[in-house]
């Protein structure tokens, strides 16, 4: 009887992990970093059957994209490097909700109270600094100090991405927005602009500027390769919770307008379950693992000493952050 | 000059009673073939009007007037002013060492100054951002437009140079003028409608790039344009430094109409066509005119070479996933082709009016077609994607739209092209064909446009080579699981994983190849037909 129970449970269980593949299988709406999500879908695939297709964008433009498409979305399954756009997509009122067992995989604080998507995935904010020039005593104690005309013109970041906004988003929630928008005068006026955190880390290499404004992980990734963008360069962790602190987190959801929804439960679950946690340790995204028990790359700092300040990642308003930076002519 | 290229034969056609209304009605099938077409370009162009109007006047106001808008402005001018005139005299005077000196190897540095159409623009950033780290701003940008853009003169007029009649000159010299007189006051005047057409793609160009500059670290309307977008998407203040866009595409369309000229172009009896005599360059000469090609295959072909053999051989046999490029490179040619082909299309109509029946209408039309080309594709393709998410939905995300997206994108490198050897086709040939009782439609097409056959093919090679290195529109209408060389390359080197993306790099510059031979070819057929 037990036994009979049991595999009725474990059988119920399974189905519920894996539903019968459709030969669509499911749209993924990927901003994350493409290899990272080709290796998780490629490894979700081999396991289930089911067909994963990605589309590639930015988080920003794949989120106004989603809420551009409303109901007529073709994605199933949304994911990002940074919660801003998937605040977007849920204030839109466009995600499905997630199932507890689910939901259950992370802690509370990585994602919002609705349980509407979680986090799967995260980076620190850091200072990428040039060893040869700086030494520790001479680093900026808060991201705010990067205001002061000290600071001028020797600092870089990338304020046309969503890394760098999601930043401000955490900056605006934590000091306010008097605060914010003055630092970003500063920023306007006081530091160098570059496309991209990879390019910015390599200016810092090449001597272009002192320092910059980035994730942990480029580092990391450039390390592990040739080294040749990042040899010069040394990571500085603001900690104390303050701004320079933020952690962002990755986040995955499923559209209400799937028609897939249990495909593409069951790969928001593989991510933020043990097979999509393991990549992270593993592979070389360099990204923080997040689920409950989940283990980082070990050549990382642990989340837990990175004393991230706690930012509501409901709370990260892009929509402000664009305004205000647009306000200060950065955009 | 005009008096030259005016047979009288024309004028007793044209006054033929008979030919007139056949005429007058094929006009008017053109003309709605061509009104047709811009329709389609006005859709942009109506996206950004009607989210101007929902905006609001006090934000408009408070969104183009800002000291941001000036920033860009002034960026932009100032790289229209230094890369134009730079292209123009560079490309001038290339095509003249080849085409018109004794210089050593002429056949070969010809080639060479064609080559770096196959490199694409942001490639050449790519390569030139990773050999001089620190170049950066109005510098970096002019350099590496002037490399990438000058073929786009360089083209035309070795073509034109080939076409002219050496009999002119001859009379110039025989009349004492010395070879410098010859060339400013004879040769330089014949060619003003390649290099006013090559001008003009340029000038489109430096506004709607976007990988070049966002490589080299320069700002300009249309990295701003993608920056806001990427930050609020359909925000209202990257409308309006669109819709400012738009206003500076108008400005070079006037100074294209004023630089055009108005004279005719074709020629009827065939003339003597003979080759020119070439200039010796002499003991002197030859050193620094060598000096000049060399530097400019270097900078141009050198440096790309450079970056992408250093990350090739440090790849190794890994880098390369062959099902993924091979995949990427299917994509990329099937839209390069399809894309071409139906560019090049809609591009027929227009061309034709511009030549054969220039007036206020046809250049109101012709604006339509060519200020789409100043736009970044993001632009064109938000616009299409609001239209087919809203009233056209089983076309959202499909390939046609992609190819659509395409066409209003490239028009302006079709028109172009196929303007000029329209041009060349005489209008008699077109009439005698009608007179000898074919449909007018039937004579365009079986007698115009099989003579500008090979213009048709250049200016479809030209837009294939955009289509290959396309990337905002891509990304954004491309059908869901597309992959194209431009877009795997772009987040690839977002990932600095360089060793991964060049060979997306060799292979959109090995399917740029033959299309760069094409046009080479094209131009150096010494009829131009």
């Amino acid at each position: 009887m037990l036994g009979i129970l049991s595999s009725g449970v474990s059988s119920f269980a399974l189905a519920q992990a894996a539903p019968a593949p459709s030969p669509e299988g499911i749209v993924v709406y990927n901003a994350q970093h493409e290899s990272l999500t080709r290796a998780w879908s490629d490894a979700f695939t081999k396991e289930t059957g089911i067909k994963v297709t990605l589309r590639k964008g930015s988080d920003t433009e794949l989120g106004n994209q989603i809420v551009q498409e409303g109901a007529a979305s073709p994605a199933d399954v949304f994911i990002t490097e940074n919660s801003p756009a998937m605040v977007l997509v849920d204030n839109a009122g466009l995600f499905a909700p997630l199932s507890p067992a689910t939901l259950d995989l992370v802690p509370d604080a990585l994602r919002p109270a609705n349980g509407k998507w979680l986090g799967v995935a995260a980076r620190s904010t850091v200072f990428a600094y040039d060893k040869t020039k700086l030494s520790e005593d001479k680093l900026p104690k808060s991201i705010m100090d990067l205001a002061s005309p000290a600071w001028k013109d020797r600092w870089a970041a990338s304020p046309s991405g969503a890394d760098f906004q999601a930043i401000v988003g955490a900056m605006l929630v934590l000091k306010g927005e008097a605060e914010t928008a003055t630092w970003l005068k500063a920023m306007k006026a006081g530091s160098k602009p570059y496309r991209g955190n990879s390019v910015a880390m390599k200016a810092v290499n090449t001597g272009e500027v002192e320092g910059a404004v980035i994730y942990h992980y480029y580092f990391f990734g450039d390390q592990a390769k040739t080294a040749e963008n990042s040899g010069n360069v040394a990571l500085h962790y603001f900690r104390q919770q303050d701004p320079g602190a933020f952690v962002s987190v990755s986040g995955a959801g499923v559209l209400a307008s799937s028609k897939h929804k249990p495909e593409a439960e069951a790969f928001v679950k593989w991510v933020a379950g043990k097979g999509g946690q393991d990549i992270l340790r593993t592979g070389d995204s360099f990204e923080y693992a997040v689920a409950k028990g989940a283990e980082s790359n070990p050549k990382l700092v642990p989340l837990a000493q990175l004393d991230a300040p706690k930012v509501e990642p409901s709370k990260l308003d892009s929509k402000a952050v664009t305004e205000l930076m647009t306000k200060a002519g950065l955009l | 000059m005009s008096t030259v290229f005016q047979p009288a034969v024309s004028t007793s056609l044209r006054r033929h009673p008979a030919l007139r209304p056949l005429h007058g009605r094929l006009h008017e099938v053109v003309t709605a073939a061509a009104a047709l077409v811009a329709l389609f370009c006005l859709a942009p162009l109506a996206f950004l009007i009607a989210i101007t109007i929902q905006t609001g006047a006090d934000t408009v106001v408070a969104l183009v007037f800002r000291a941001r808008v000036g920033e860009l402005l002034l960026n932009t001018l100032l790289l229209e002013l230094s890369v134009v005139p730079a292209a123009v005299a560079l490309g001038i005077l290339l095509a003249w060492l080849t085409e018109r000196t004794t210089i050593p190897g002429a056949r070969a540095w010809s080639w060479l100054a064609v080559a770096p159409l196959a490199v694409p623009a942001f490639v050449q950033g790519y390569a030139w951002a990773s050999f001089a780290p620190h170049l950066h701003g109005l510098p970096g940008a002019t350099l590496i437009s002037v490399l990438a853009y000058t073929p786009f003169i360089y083209l035309p007029v070795i073509a034109q140079l080939r076409r002219l009649d050496p009999a002119l000159e001859e009379i110039a010299t025989s009349l004492g003028r010395s070879p410098r007189q010859v060339f400013t006051q004879v040769v330089l005047p014949q060619l003003h409608l390649p290099v006013s057409g090559g001008a003009l793609l340029i000038g489109l160009h430096l506004l709607a790039e976007y990988g070049l500059f966002a490589m080299i670290r320069f700002d300009t309307f249309a990295t701003a344009i993608i920056d806001q977008f990427q930050s609020s998407y359909n925000g209202p203040a990257a409308n309006m430094l669109a819709g400012v866009l738009v206003l500076c595409c108008l400005g070079l369309l006037v100074l294209d109409r004023a630089f055009r000229g108005r004279e005719r172009q074709a020629r009827v009896g065939s003339g003597a066509p003979r080759a020119a005599t070439r200039l010796k360059t002499g003991r002197i000469w030859t050193v620094p005119c060598l000096g000049l090609l060399l530097t400019y295959a270097l900078l141009s072909l050198g440096v790309p070479s450079l970056t992408l053999g250093r990350w090739l051989v440090l790849g190794g046999v890994e880098a390369w996933r062959i099902s993924d490029l091979a995949a990427a490179f299917g994509t990329t040619v099937f839209y390069a082709a399809a894309g071409a082909a139906l560019t090049s299309a809609a591009a027929i109509p227009i061309a034709w009016l511009c030549v054969r029946r220039p007036g206020l209408w046809q250049r109101r039309l012709e604006a339509c077609h060519v200020y789409v080309g100043s736009l970044p594709g993001i632009v064109v393709a938000l616009a299409l994607v609001t239209i087919t998410v809203r009233v056209a939905l089983p076309l959202y995300q499909s390939w046609f739209m992609l190819l659509v997206a395409y066409a209003l994108i490239f028009l302006p490198r079709a028109l172009i092209g196929l303007r000029g050897s329209l041009a060349q086709v005489p209008v008699e040939l077109e009439w005698a064909a009608s007179a000898l009782g074919r449909p007018p439609l039937l004579a365009v097409l079986q007698v115009t446009l099989r003579l500008a056959a090979p213009g048709l093919a250049a200016a479809m090679a030209l837009v294939g080579l955009g289509i290959t290195t396309e990337l905002t529109a891509t990304l954004l209408l491309s059908p869901n699981g597309t992959r194209t060389l431009a877009t795997e390359f772009w987040s690839l080197t977002g990932e600095i994983d360089y060793v991964a993306a060049t060979p997306y790099a060799v292979l959109m510059i090995i399917l740029s190849i033959p299309m760069a031979v094409m046009l080479h070819r094209q131009s150096r057929k010494a009829n131009g037909l």
